[in-house]
């Protein structure tokens, strides 16, 4: 993190899914998606990370022994409406493969965009979790993502 | 009983005699009859595989999907630190750096290989190219999919890495990278059919302790592996999971 990150950073409260909140560090700088990479992860049914690999330590900034364990609305932006994740978890729980983009949160505050695929685990018919594999996505998606979720967050927010 | 071998078609030319001695020595550890059948087309060999022709089979991470899902094959070993990548190439004279210069109407040359194509196309989506809008035409092999490149027919084309490595030095001195996957959880996978079930512990235990002779070390050195390694269901179905996110 640089000295301008932490003069430039805000403190921003985030509430998830669960009804719990935290204070997030928030710096306004983008970490661009690495090209050929895919950032792969695990979760149990309740979403809590049980697998990151290397691409998902590097860009989430957070160490494997941090992911593996916590919930992985860890890395939930406070630019991402409730109604986004809301669409994930009706699609998936429903046994469909979800796709989305999304403006993740990076433990030092900057944050990374991603398009993101969540399938289902099933295993002799049981549903054991989920897995995300994120990649690159265009800069034109992620415009269009932006302008969107700002409008849902809005709407949101007057509710 | 004479059980059937079939090997996914990206193998490099090189390897195709350490396949044969694979199977000649895969007969005399398991003491059975094997014969070994080869295919230029993932097409025809697909059929083939529906068609229960096959018990054993050296296949790719697309192919697993099919053959443990619908199938009910069982992967019993992986060649050691050999995962499956794909190059994005250009021609070295292009004016293209980086995937964003591509622009609608980008000409592919790619081959049937499935895994390849997927993540090829994957690595294309953030210059917002897919097949709708752009020019993808299917070549024959790797070699073919080059010679197009360096004609100047297409635009980029697709490679599986170790395919792309193992091209003569004057071809890929003539092209330029742009971009190569970086997965390494995606690789080719050896799978026993239900026929062939109740051998699976004699041939995991077989192919497992294949260089500790030299016999097998040499088998192995024909094949381009320097040995196998074990593989669980779970693991494989950790990798049939995120090949199957990447299928929209």
């Amino acid at each position: 993190m640089s000295e301008q990150d932490i003069e430039e950073m805000a403190h921003v409260a985030i509430s998830y899914f669960d009804g719990t909140q935290r204070t997030a560090a928030l710096v306004d700088r983008e970490v661009p998606y690495p090209d050929g990479k895919l950032i792969v992860s695990r979760t149990d049914p309740q979403g809590i990370i049980t697998h990151a690999n290397q691409a998902f330590i590097d860009m989430s900034g957070y160490s494997e022994a941090e992911l593996i364990g916590a919930k992985h609305c860890i890395l939930r932006h406070p630019d991402m409406p409730a109604a986004a994740f809301q669409d994930l978890w009706d699609t998936i729980g429903q046994g469909n493969k979800w796709h989305g983009y999304v403006k993740n949160l990076r433990k030092d505050g900057a944050y990374y965009w991603v398009k993101a695929t969540v399938i289902p685990n099933i295993r002799n018919s049981r549903l054991v979790g989920y897995t995300s594999v994120r990649r690159k996505p265009s800069r034109r998606k992620i415009e269009e993502s932006e302008a969107l979720y700002q409008t849902l967050l809005a709407a949101e927010c007057k509710a | 009983m004479t059980y059937n071998l079939t090997v996914s078609p990206d193998f490099a030319p090189d390897h195709i005699s350490g396949w044969y001695f694979f199977n000649t020595w895969l007969q005399r550890s398991l003491d059975m009859a094997i014969h070994l059948e080869l295919y230029d087309s993932f097409e025809a060999q697909r059929e083939a595989m529906r068609a229960g022709t096959f018990d054993l089979i050296y296949a790719n991470p697309y192919d697993a999907s099919m053959l443990v899902r619908e199938l009910g094959f069982q992967a019993v070993a992986r060649p050691a630190s050999q995962a499956d990548e794909t190059v994005i190439a250009v021609n070295a004279a292009s004016a293209y750096q980086t995937v964003e210069d591509l622009k609608p109407g980008c000409r592919i040359a790619t081959t049937d290989d499935p895994d390849v194509h997927t993540i090829g196309m994957i690595m294309l989506e953030s210059a917002d190219l897919d097949s709708g809008n752009t020019a993808i035409k299917q070549h024959s092999s790797y070699v073919v999919g080059a010679k197009s490149l360096l004609n100047d027919d297409a635009d980029v084309g697709f490679f599986l890495k170790a395919a792309y490595d193992q091209l003569s030095a004057l071809i890929r001195s003539r092209m330029r990278v742009l971009v190569r996957s970086e997965i390494g959880v995606v690789h080719h996978s050896l799978l026993v059919g239900p026929r062939m079930a109740a051998c699976i512990p004699a041939i995991q235990t077989a192919l497992l302790t294949m260089q500790d002779n030299e016999k097998g070390r040499r088998v192995l050195d024909s094949m381009g592996v320097s040995s196998w390694e074990p593989m669980n269901s779970e693991q494989t179905e950790f990798m049939i999971d995120l090949i199957d996110t990447l299928i929209d």
